[in-house]
């Protein structure tokens, strides 16, 4: 396999337009996306010198950085001015990088209240499959002018084009979080339990499904404030929860950011879904003995798909089911699992560009 | 006319006009300046009528218009001279609201504020309030993603669209995103969103909906300038809050809200109003923070309430301001320029200075919280080349905006109005592939012809 090491916006345009098939690499944390397949005439493009942040205004609640800029510095930077990526982008520790995030289209738990990584991006440069460097949005945080080709390319997983830099809206970082754990016996009582949360008026920071039957509850804000909260979300519940220590459940929420939860081999794959699709997809996951946990009130299932299961099996199942998912790590699979959606609008504007098809089959 | 022939085969009985008397109420948009005789409307019912008239139009070449309430501030609703003009309003139903999974599916004609009418039985709401939320579509919205002064928290249109079911220019049919907060593959939801109607025409939309907040705090604060409410919003967000909303309303804006529907503001030259919403504790917790930064920022005056009554008036004050401004002056052009936050206070004077220079009146009502300015430029249309002199000025505010490093449109779209100052804030190369995106999406360019882009043999 090839590799190219991009250093600059100009670099990757030069890059894109001198050679036939490519593929951008950040951090390399979701290898399934970013791994050229054996035996094809694919270039990686290793985008993690384009590095750094371009523009970082506290007052503004915004930042520009390179897209290979790691996550874990963007923290960093944002922490030193009590400000923060309040959708918890997963993988950081392990070197996830801002354009690997947003072409991944991956969120973590904080996305439950603040929005998933869509609703942050405001602006990108990036390359198309002509090698035009372009630019899109903007560097405010509202923005109505031209085609919102930044949303189009969160998930696009370096199909559509390769990320050179992009614009985020910051928000403030809680003073403080506690995490309660409720055991609810069975998935249709937890199921139950979250969707009455989410339509609550207590305001969580983090709501999380962990099967069979525990829902896991993080409360953001000043210090003071979190205790009589708990207990009012045990109240609304009718379930004693269990408020973890505050290393344990730092330690429980990197766990869940960075998927170490899943067993050994196991193919991280994240699936769409909602509480009403949940019942199904749990009762298939069980007949294939893959273990799951659900982010964002049951909109995201972060499945543990076993090595020894083919992957066709579960694109399968999300087909019948009507879900949709990626493999995140594991062997390159950068196709779409289950119902592909958007027909003759994704094919356009694919088409529009990568008229060249420089960029991997989606 | 070809498609006109077409049309008439689909049994569209007394929902085809073609009467010059009848086309005349769509003509234009709430951007009024502009006026386009369309050379019929079919007021639609179905889903699949839209299908069968976009294909119609399709077969003909004739390009065609969606259109809702027609409350488009950049003339997105504008039709073509000899088109067709889609009227939607008639799809306004709330086909059903899901509380298990917090989300609502509506007809494209359905009307904003009916959303949050049909979920409140469930605590829930549609968050994104155009002030025109009262009668604006939510196909409306879509197409232009449209924002609303509790965006600051909330976000606009396009983050509480989650699906789309859609017919494309040609008349192919596609279902875009679902009812998942968590999509997986390239956004195309976000992508079709403010899209100003070139991709097509949305015919089923999944909304997000939100919690109704538990408490809800609105503080009214007066200033003896807009530097002073500029600066207490900055102030606001050094110190770590996040509100729902933050708007500013200037002196004129104050005046002509009296004079209209009479809110009760206190005068002043800037007026500020805050919100908070949460949690019960929270929101009084911050509430009394809110008060200490307020008390500290050179407010005058600083009223507090929450009364859902007292706070619906102040709201109403504020949101009738466009329509206000006509006690005002016979005219007026509102923009919508952004700049980024911290240099909200330098774009006020700028714009001051502006509006003194040309000797045209400028009132400004603006979500201040996201630095999206609504100026409203004051004139007589009877007065010759008053609209021109007033179009200039227009223009003059959106290069500064861009200058400051802002955007020509926060929240309108760029319709027919802002398509020459798109290059202001894009490259060649940037617009070049919007073209090329919107080429091979519609290659007929029949869809909303003349938006975002001036028509081709123009080009």
């Amino acid at each position: 396999m090839s590799v190219v090491a991009i250093d600059s916006p100009a670099a990757l345009s030069e890059a894109v337009r001198a050679h036939p098939r490519v593929l951008p690499v950040g951090g390399g944390t979701k290898p399934a996306l970013s791994v050229p397949p054996d035996g094809t005439d694919v270039v990686a493009l290793d985008v993690s010198g384009l590095r750094g942040i371009v523009e970082y205004d506290p007052a503004e609640l915004t930042l520009t950085a390179r897209a290979g800029t790691p996550i874990a510095e963007l923290d960093e930077a944002l922490a030193a001015h009590g400000q923060g990526l309040p959708f918890d982008p997963p993988l950081a520790a392990a070197g996830a990088t801002l354009g690997g995030v947003v072409a991944a289209g991956t969120s973590g738990s904080g996305a439950f209240h603040h929005g998933t990584v869509r609703d942050f991006v405001v602006g990108v440069r990036f390359v198309d499959g002509t090698g035009a460097l372009v630019a899109a949005g903007g560097r405010v945080v509202k923005n109505a002018a031209g085609f919102d080709l930044p949303k189009l390319l969160v998930g696009s997983r370096g199909r559509l084009g390769v990320l050179a830099e992009v614009t985020l809206k910051v928000f403030p970082r809680s003073e403080a979080s506690a995490t309660v754990a409720f055991e609810l016996g069975a998935i249709e009582a937890a199921l139950a339990a979250v969707a009455r949360l989410a339509r609550g008026s207590l305001e969580l920071d983090a709501l999380d499904l962990e099967p069979p039957g525990r829902v896991l509850v993080r409360l953001a804000g000043d210090a003071d404030s979190l205790p009589p909260r708990a207990a009012r979300l045990a109240a609304a519940l009718d379930v004693p929860g269990v408020t973890l220590e505050r290393d344990a459940a730092a330690a429980r929420w990197r766990e869940v950011a960075e998927l170490s939860w899943l067993p050994a081999g196991a193919r991280a794959v994240r699936v769409a879904t909602t509480a009403r699709a949940v019942p199904a997809l749990q009762a298939a996951l069980d007949g294939a003995g893959a273990a799951v946990r659900y982010g964002n009130a049951a909109n995201v299932a972060w499945i543990a798909w076993p090595q020894e299961q083919p992957l066709a099996r579960l694109d399968e199942t999300l087909g019948t089911l009507g879900l949709t998912g990626t493999a995140l790590t594991g062997p390159p699979h950068a196709r779409v699992l289950g119902a592909r959606r958007g027909g003759a609008f994704a094919a356009r504007l694919r088409a529009a560009l990568d008229p060249d098809n420089r960029f991997p089959e989606d | 006319m070809r498609a006109l022939a077409a049309l008439r085969e689909l049994g569209l009985d007394g929902r085809l006009l073609t009467a010059p008397a009848e086309l005349a109420a769509f003509g234009s948009d709430a951007l009024t300046a502009f006026h386009e005789r369309p050379a019929a409307v079919v007021l639609a019912q179905r889903a699949e009528e839209v299908v069968e008239v976009v294909r119609a139009c399709h077969r003909a070449r004739v390009p065609f218009v969606a259109r809702g309430s027609g409350t488009s501030l950049s003339g997105g609703s504008l039709p073509v001279a000899g088109g067709v003009v889609i009227a939607l309003n008639r799809m306004n139903r709330v086909l059903s609201v899901d509380p298990e999974t917090c989300t609502a599916v509506v007809e494209p004609g359905a009307i904003n504020l009916h959303v949050s009418a049909a979920a409140r039985q469930h605590g829930l709401a549609y968050a994104p309030d155009p002030s025109s939320q009262s009668v604006c579509t939510i196909g409306g919205n879509l197409a232009f993603n449209s924002g609303g002064a509790h965006c600051l928290r909330h976000g606009m249109t396009a983050n509480h669209v989650l699906g789309i079911r859609a017919v494309l220019p040609d008349g192919e049919l596609v279902e875009l995103g679902g009812a998942s907060r968590e999509p997986v593959g390239p956004d195309l939801t976000g992508m079709f969103c403010g899209s100003e109607g070139l991709f097509g025409i949305a015919l089923e939309v999944t909304l997000r909906l939100v919690p109704i907040a538990e408490a809800t705090h609105t503080a009214l604060a007066s200033y003896d300038s807009l530097e002073l409410a500029g600066a207490a919003v900055a102030r606001i967000v050094a110190a770590g809050m996040l509100p729902v909303a933050m708007e500013i309303m200037d002196a004129l804006a104050i005046e002509a809200a009296e004079a209209s529907v009479r809110p009760g503001y206190p005068p002043a030259a800037a007026l500020l109003i805050v919100e908070l919403e949460g949690e019960r504790d929270v929101v009084a917790a911050d509430a009394a923070r809110l008060r200490a930064l307020l008390d500290a920022s050179g407010a005058g005056a600083v009223r507090t309430t929450v009364d859902p009554d007292e706070r619906a008036l102040i709201w109403k004050g504020r949101k009738s301001a466009f329509s206000a401004v006509g006690w005002l002056a016979p005219d007026y052009l509102v923009q919508d320029g952004v700049v980024p936050r911290t240099r909200l206070g330098e774009a006020l004077a700028e714009i001051g200075r502006m509006s003194a220079a040309a000797g045209i009146r400028v009132a400004n009502v603006f979500h201040a919280g996201d630095g999206n300015l609504h100026p409203l430029i004051l004139f007589d249309g009877r007065e010759p080349g008053a609209l021109e002199r007033a179009e200039r000025l227009a223009g003059e505010i959106l290069r500064m905006c861009v200058r400051l490093g802002g955007s020509i449109t926060g929240e309108h779209g760029v319709g027919v109005e802002k398509r020459d100052y798109l290059e202001l804030m894009f490259a060649p190369a940037d617009l070049a592939l919007m073209r090329r995106v919107r080429d091979t999406v519609d290659p007929a360019g029949i869809a909303n012809r003349g938006k975002v882009f001036a028509p081709e043999r123009a080009a």
